[in-house]
């Protein structure tokens, strides 16, 4: 169901251990601390394996998310704003991360740019509250749709390349 | 022809796209005044005389008390516009609407919208058309997502002071799209103690389901995974490339039918409420079961009105059993044509399932299982937030 590369990189983020959600006031806090943890650990596994591809962070309560994303295809680079909301659900249920420049360029997307996770994603994110967080989210559902996505739109010439990014991240 | 006469007919015909335009912009305007009180009178102008004649025939006691219910509905798309529509014509006394979509013509294919309403909020286009059905239907709209925490407190004080008395509202119905929107409706009704209805419509077009929560007596939306009504496709050949949900008007129509049905079953006191009911548009099947609450429930208020639940006398209706129909035997004075009923059910389809063990009724299975907790062993990588401050590990992250 997942590949051993996601697998693999799963198994280096840390797990986080408070079930709470924006609205557990203290608790909440806890989780955030763990959010960000996981978070900086999983940003700093892929740096040190040369595949940095996100940044994130969050307004202070946490509540709403936002950075950018990027994706090499043929040694050019492709950057897309991120944002999500955590729903007053969270854990139980993941967060809906949307890439809103993309609405409307593809079919694996609901309304407001929220990308359209496979089946595996649910399931997966079900049987780990709480102990899947953000981090994971990126992994198991981001990651696997733009290496799937971005290549097709490319070639559909729904996305193109654009000369703003600062410094090459091909090497 | 006679030129006068030419310009005669051209006239006429202008005229008539003339009006056609004028109604097409006046839609909003109501046709007719409000009306005080239902009346039963047969006659063409009445709207409710066909409603009112329930009564006379004895299936419900009180019709015209629907003016005093306020039923909520979250999620006005393919199935919560056609609900809307539904207890509109019913004569409803209050709706208050959720969504934060807009109209579009990728809509096209389901019922209710039209394609001048396109870019419209859809609580807005739905409110105009349905203002112009029944002036005497209150409108409530709320144009926001209920999932985002300032949007849900808004929504909960919404729920639980909107009626038309000010008061909770009589009924919550849920047409969304997503398991978040969902889960946020359960957990806000198991807050507030209100009965709700969720509804559903797979994203293959061909199954949906109905299902009635009372906090603490059914199982709530929280107490089970998903469950989702076998479709006798095999999921693994379902093809997802490049598409992300069909949608048909049919199954949407048929899940928003037996959904209002079911809600004016509850509201007026008539008939049984089914508990869940599912349908499977391949096969024409549509299992029904009633699924009792999980003493493990992740929700905190899911427990606690399980326990106020316990605490009640119990019901008459459920000392029956489940409240399943009881199977009384139908016998008719005579039978001329020799007519009898054949149970058509495929007795293999009922041992099929192998979640019949598990209070599940056949053909109905959970999305996904979700394993019993396992204590993490010491080695595992968990994260460990002591003695770190939030703003220290933001500054941290900003600075990678």
């Amino acid at each position: 169901m997942v590949d051993e590369a996601t697998k693999k990189t799963l198994s280096s983020i840390p797990l986080l251990k408070t079930k709470a959600g924006p609205r557990d006031k203290d608790l909440w806090v806890q989780r955030l601390k763990e959010e960000y943890q996981a978070l900086i650990q999983y940003v700093k596994n892929n740096k040190g394996a040369d595949n940095d591809w996100f940044r994130l962070e969050s307004n202070k309560e946490g509540t709403r998310w936002f950075g950018k994303c990027w994706y090499i295809h043929n040694l050019l680079k492709y950057e897309f704003d991120v944002e999500f909301d955590i729903p007053v659900t969270y854990p139980t249920t993941a967060p809906e991360i949307a890439l809103p420049e993309l609405d409307g360029k593809t079919a694996k997307m609901y309304r407001g740019g929220k990308i359209c996770l496979t089946d595996h994603f649910k399931p997966l994110w079900a049987r780990n509250v709480p102990k899947f967080g953000i981090a994971h989210a990126m992994a198991l559902g981001l990651g696997p749709w733009l290496a799937v996505e971005i290549p097709d739109m490319i070639d559909k010439g729904v996305v193109s390349h654009k000369e703003k990014t600062e410094g090459d991240y091909a090497t | 022809m006679d030129p006068t006469k030419e310009l005669e007919l051209k006239l006429k015909e202008l005229k008539i796209q003339l009006e056609l335009e004028r109604q097409k912009h006046e839609s909003a305007r109501p046709i007719r005044e409000k009306i005080a009180q239902m009346s039963s009178e047969v006659v063409d102008s009445n709207p409710y005389s066909r409603l009112m004649a329930l009564k006379r025939m004895g299936i419900v006691d009180n019709y015209e008390k629907i003016r005093d219910f306020t039923v909520a509905i979250v999620g006005v798309g393919g199935v919560g516009s056609v609900t809307a529509e539904m207890l509109t014509r019913c004569g409803i006394g209050k709706l208050i609407l959720f969504d934060y979509d807009t109209v579009e013509l990728a809509n096209m294919n389901r019922l209710f919208f039209q394609p001048h309403h396109k870019g419209l909020s859809k609580v807005e286009a739905a409110a105009k058309t349905l203002s112009s059905i029944n002036p005497d239907v209150t409108l409530e709209t709320n144009n926001y997502n209920i999932t985002t925490l300032d949007n849900f407190h808004d929504f909960m004080s919404r729920i639980s002071h909107g009626s038309l008395t000010s008061g909770p509202v009589d009924l919550v119905l849920s047409c969304v799209d997503n398991f978040e929107a969902r889960m946020a409706i359960n957990s806000a009704c198991n807050e507030l103690n209100l009965s709700w209805f969720e509804s559903g419509v797979s994203e293959n077009a061909v199954s949906g389901h109905i299902q009635f929560i009372v906090p603490g007596e059914t199982a709530c939306f929280a107490c089970a995974p998903p469950l989702i009504v076998a479709s006798s496709i095999d999921e693994r050949t379902l093809k997802k490339d490049g598409v992300c949900a069909a949608s048909l008007p049919t199954t949407m129509g048929i899940v928003a039918g037996f959904l209002v049905q079911n809600a004016l079953k509850y509201l007026l006191e008539f008939g049984q409420v089914s508990y869940y009911l599912g349908y499977s548009a391949l096969t024409d099947f549509f299992p029904t079961m009633r699924l009792r609450p999980n003493a493990s429930c992740d929700d905190s208020f899911c427990q606690q009105r399980q326990a106020e639940a316990r605490a009640r006398p119990p019901k008459e209706q459920e000392s029956v059993g489940d409240s399943k129909m009881e199977d009384k035997e139908v016998t008719h004075e005579d039978n001329e044509w020799g007519i009898c009923l054949v149970d058509e059910t495929d007795p293999r389809k009922l041992h099929a399932d192998e979640d019949l063990g598990r209070g599940l009724v056949a053909g109905v299975k959970a999305a996904y299982t979700i394993p019993a907790p396992v204590v993490p062993d010491a080695e595992s990588n968990e994260v460990d937030a002591s003695g770190v401050s939030l703003d220290d590990l933001m500054a941290q992250m900003k600075a990678i």
